[in-house]
């Protein structure tokens, strides 16, 4: 086949004619990004991350073949923004728990989150209760990462050719299900492949999932020995006026609290820059002044998260969100596609240390309420900044926090980005 | 047994034991060689097919907007104390069933619902008890089942009437010999004729693909799968005149060299099956139909049906080809015309009910008789359906051109303030725009045509529409699948008095991104109607919204966040 020439955003690109455009941005070193797309498979079209623009309209890059003087746009601000809006929707519309992700770090939906910048979604997450499906024989499905990219039905077929994975239901209750006789005649390298092309944690095999150690895989991405630096601070730039700073941790494990002192020595240059107020680090209760920064652990579930928050956007100009409960919800937020009342008598009637017969919920009026769901802070507070991570690294808080408070210029390295 | 025929097969199960069985499901499976997770794949996608017993008689009651406000929810709980059961729901009730469906073709009689396929419209409580009643004594639903019959409320003069005039079988196809191949093409294209489903792709063009192609062999599809909700006018032709739409067909297959062809009837519509299969048969005995059809050697046509199974997205050209092989419906990527590679990779025309009886009645009165009536770009005339608060709902045959208002007077409408044209998936328009003229050059209607006074709530309509698009989404692509979803709980959201002009704001981001990114026409106009009501009815939709909070805060609803804890709270300390 002889070579074609054609346009991505403005550039002469050559690759074989016909080829799929995915692989041919890369023979030229233009990276559209794609979940569905996989090897020379027949286009799915179905994650439209990898939306394009041919010739004006707006297309999967996956389904094109490349022919002579094909115009396309890949890196456009819509676009990007467009592909970033999908993965979002992606993230709301399953529960992606990454720090309790046995894929977490393998993750193709993860690495994208990372490479397009996701700190936060603009959509509102459904919390849609999801299944884990693990009565086959090797293969776990969890509904709640799956994205529903048939990936699996195409790649994973039986010997005698049958197909093992399928959609389940239409609509918004589509699912993929995986048939246990299928499954059965799978060869263990079968299974396996199953769950290493699934581009989240939604096929897992027993007993395989972590052979990997976490911190050394594909997404990373942190180069051996390579920490991520602190960045001193310029004693100037405070203009002798210490910044205030206060923190709280809502439904939270402190762990972000703990990841913030690991900057260690680095908390005495601080002190000299900022001083602290409302904080557990302090523990001062109450606002004693207005604060420059607030700096939120955890999201909102239950009546007093929600009155500190406030109370923070009240005395403080900039709030920043900071891990992933803050963010979202995070692991708390795991009650909320279970009904709340399942969640009280698990922990306060049928627990092992309960009483026997015990029916009584604690309740007093000077004891929080406990919300409906966990809330994550921007759907009850204009949150200003995010730092996404569980906990984020403690160089990383300090880095972004110093150049939001000295308007110092900053750039998020790729291994910075973290959500477990 | 072929996969093609597996619609068939579960269809034959269904109506024999009410539901699929197990046994059914392994038995289908080994007979074709594939995984039962694959036959459960297709059971689950249609929501006629049913994997759980069901009653002896099954009812299924619309659901569309129209019905909502025509008392849906009353007569929801009618059916629910009468039957002893709850709709959406599989009971230990030998007798009922009870399921919500998407529009069924019977706007203009809401509150509609079919009992075992058969047409029980303008439901009151009353009438419901008298049903169940009749049900429980052993009456044959068909023998109480009401007249569909869409009221043929208004057509044009006769010289400017191109349907709903006399028909006598054959009259476009007793000429047919005269012409060659290409002269029809001719005729079709000079008429202008456009796709009616809504795309109006023009129809010569479409055929002269399919006439091209080096395919082996070549398909005509009529679509009879009109699921958009607020749209009954094909229905009108089928139950009217089907033998015009026969011709239709015939005259595709002669000038493409098709020899086989389909109609893919939706199974709200099963009660018109006979009526097709009879003049199918008509049209074999009067050689309309077979071989070396109107004497034209080595002319032969033969048409099957197929019958749906409950699935709006379906009437998507693509994912109807795929309903027709057997499979799931979900629409094939944009990457061929079905005239390219469709039903079994094979060229296919699908064309819209109204098309195909258009282009008999352009061969049987000739391009000019066409051409005369209508617009610049539109010629003819257009079949509407309409419905809501009129008070003359039903089928209009109007000339293109026609503006709202007159259409407006003709079918009396009361106060208006909300059209819907096109359906949920079409635009709104508002009452300063009622000189809009229905034709390409302004207003272009695929069918249906939905009015609301300014009692209705538009967000309850949005609602509706949103709760529709969520359901019957196919669920391949994200943003069709999650987006719907996120629009209907920001809908919903709205409705709780907690939006801001912020969330105004995201409705039309938000809508973009999933019309810009959707795999086929379902999700690429779903967010359309959302948007356009928030633009069209601004001063509705500003009195909806909170002031932007001072202080930072975003509204936030307590009293319903604690709400549950509270209730737990009282009934659980003793």
């Amino acid at each position: 086949m002889k070579d074609i020439s054609f346009n991505i955003d403005g550039r002469t690109c050559t690759a074989e004619k016909g080829l799929n455009l995915i692989e041919a941005a890369k023979q030229n070193g233009i990276f559209i990004p794609t979940l569905c797309h996989f090897k020379q498979q027949n286009p799915l079209g179905s994650c439209r991350v990898c939306t394009v623009k041919l010739n004006g309209r707006a297309i999967a890059g996956c389904t094109i073949n490349i022919e002579e003087g094909m115009d396309i746009e890949v890196n456009t601000t819509e676009l990007l923004d467009t592909r970033k809006a999908i993965l979002e929707m992606m993230f709301v519309e399953g529960n992606h728990f990454c720090p309790s992700c046995e894929k977490s770090g393998d993750c193709q939906m993860q690495n994208l989150g990372y490479e397009t910048g996701i700190r936060f979604t603009r959509f509102p997450h459904l919390f849609v209760e999801r299944f884990i499906d693990a009565k086959s024989e090797r293969i776990i499905i969890n509904q709640n990462r799956c994205i529903k990219c048939k990936r699996c039905f195409e790649e994973v077929k039986t010997s005698d050719g049958y197909s093992v994975f399928n959609f389940i239901n239409k609509g918004n209750k589509t699912i993929v299900s995986v048939d246990y006789e299928q499954e059965a005649k799978l060869s263990e390298s079968q299974a396996e492949y199953a769950m290493n092309i699934c581009p989240t944690g939604a096929i897992l095999v027993k007993g395989k999932s972590l052979s990997k150690p976490f911190g050394s895989r594909t997404f990373d991405q942190g180069i051996k020995g390579k920490t991520i630096p602190f960045n001193k601070i310029n004693k100037n730039s405070s203009n002798g006026q210490k910044k205030r700073v206060a923190t709280t941790s809502l439904a939270g494990c402190f762990g972000c609290h703990m990841s913030m002192l690991d900057i260690d020595l680095g908390l005495l240059d601080l002190i000299e820059v900022v001083q602290f107020d409302k904080s557990p680090i302090t523990d001062i209760k109450k606002f004693s002044k207005r604060c420059d920064i607030g700096i939120i652990e955890g999201g909102c579930s239950n009546t007093h998260n929600f009155e500190v928050l406030r109370a923070f956007r009240e005395n403080c100009d900039i709030l920043v969100s900071v891990g992933e409960c803050a963010i979202w919800g995070g692991l708390p937020a795991l009650r909320n596609t279970i009904p709340l009342e399942d969640c009280l008598k698990e922990a306060y009637l049928d627990s092992l240390t309960s009483e026997e017969n015990e029916t009584i919920i604690p309740n007093h009026e000077d004891i929080p309420k406990i919300l409906n769901k966990v809330y994550s802070n921007h759907e009850i507070v204009k949150i200003d900044y995010h730092i996404p991570g569980c906990p984020p690294n403690s160089n990383h808080i300090w880095n972004v926090i110093k150049n939001i408070l000295f308007e110092e210029e900053y750039a998020i390295a790729y291994p910075e980005f973290k959500y477990d | 047994m072929n996969r093609t025929d597996l619609l068939n097969e579960l269809w034959e199960f269904q109506n024999k034991y009410g539901y699929i069985p197990n046994s059914a499901i392994n038995e289908i499976a080994q007979s074709l060689k594939i995984s039962t997770l694959e036959v459960k794949g297709v059971i689950s996608f249609y929501h006629f097919f049913h994997s759980k017993p069901t009653g002896k008689y099954i009812i299924y009651l619309n659901n569309s907007i129209i019905s909502e406000l025509k008392g849906f929810q009353q007569i929801k709980a009618a059916f629910e104390k009468e039957t002893g059961c709850t709709f959406n729901e599989y009971s230990q009730n030998s007798l009922f069933s009870l399921f919500e469906t998407s529009c069924i073709g019977l706007n203009d009689q809401e509150p509609a619902a079919l009992i075992n396929f058969q047409p029980f419209t303008n439901l009151t409580v009353k009438k419901v008890k008298k049903i169940i009643l009749d049900l429980k004594n052993g009456v044959n639903p068909k023998d109480i089942s009401s007249n569909v019959i869409s009221k043929i409320q208004y057509t044009p003069t006769i010289d400017k009437t191109v349907f709903f005039r006399d028909y006598k079988t054959g009259n476009a196809l007793v000429n047919l010999n005269k012409k060659n191949r290409n002269e029809i093409l001719e005729i079709i294209s000079k008429a202008k004729l456009a796709g009616r489903g809504g795309a109006f792709f023009p129809t010569a063009k479409k055929w002269q693909y399919c006439k091209e192609s080096t395919s082996e062999k070549k398909y005509i599809v009529c679509n009879a799968d009109e699921g958009e909700p607020g749209t009954f006018k094909d229905k009108s032709l089928l139950n009217n005149m089907p033998g015009l739409i026969i011709e239709g067909m015939v005259i595709a297959a002669y000038a493409t060299g098709a020899e086989n062809g389909f109609i893919y009837l939706r199974a709200e519509y099963k009660y018109l099956l006979e009526k097709l299969k009879s003049t199918i048969k008509e049209f074999h005995q009067n050689g309309y139909l077979g071989n070396n059809i109107c004497g034209i050697k080595n002319f032969s046509f033969n048409i099957e049906i197929q019958l749906g199974a409950g699935s709006y997205v379906c009437g998507e050209e693509k994912a109807l080809i795929e309903s027709l092989e057997g499979k799931r419906g979900e629409p094939r990527i944009q990457k061929h015309f079905p005239t390219e590679s469709g039903y079994l990779g094979y060229s296919t025309v699908v064309n819209n009910v109204e098309t195909f009886a258009k282009a008999a009645r352009i061969i049987e009165l000739g391009s000019n008789f066409i051409t005369a009536i209508g617009t610049k770009n539109s010629k003819g005339t257009k079949l509407v359906s309409i419905s809501g608060d009129v008070a003359k709902p039903g089928v209009y045959e109007i000339e293109w051109g026609t503006t709202v208002k007159q259409l407006l007077k003709l079918c009396e409408a009361l106060s208006p303030y909300y059209i819907q044209i096109s359906g949920p998936s079409g635009e709104c328009i508002n009452n300063t725009e009622f000189d809009r003229k229905i034709c390409e050059e302004d207003l272009i209607c695929g069918g249906s045509i939905m009015v609301f006074n300014r009692f209705r709530s538009v967000l309850q309509i949005q609602e509706n529409f949103m709760k529709f698009f969520k359901t019957e989404s196919c669920g391949v692509c994200t943003p069709c699948r999650a987006g719907n979803q996120i629009l209907y709980e920001k809908v919903k959201k709205f409705k709780r008095g907690l939006c801001t002009q912020k969330d105004l704001d995201e409705i039309q981001e938000w809508g973009k991104i999933i019309k810009l990114s959707s795999r086929c026409g379902l999700g690429k106009s779903s967010p359309n109607s959302l948007i356009m009501a928030i633009d069209k009815f601004n001063d509705y939709f500003s009195l909806k919204i909170s002031p932007a909070s001072e202080n930072n805060h975003i509204e936030f609803d307590m009293e319903n966040a604690i709400q549950e804890y509270d209730s737990i709270i009282n009934d659980t300390q003793f």
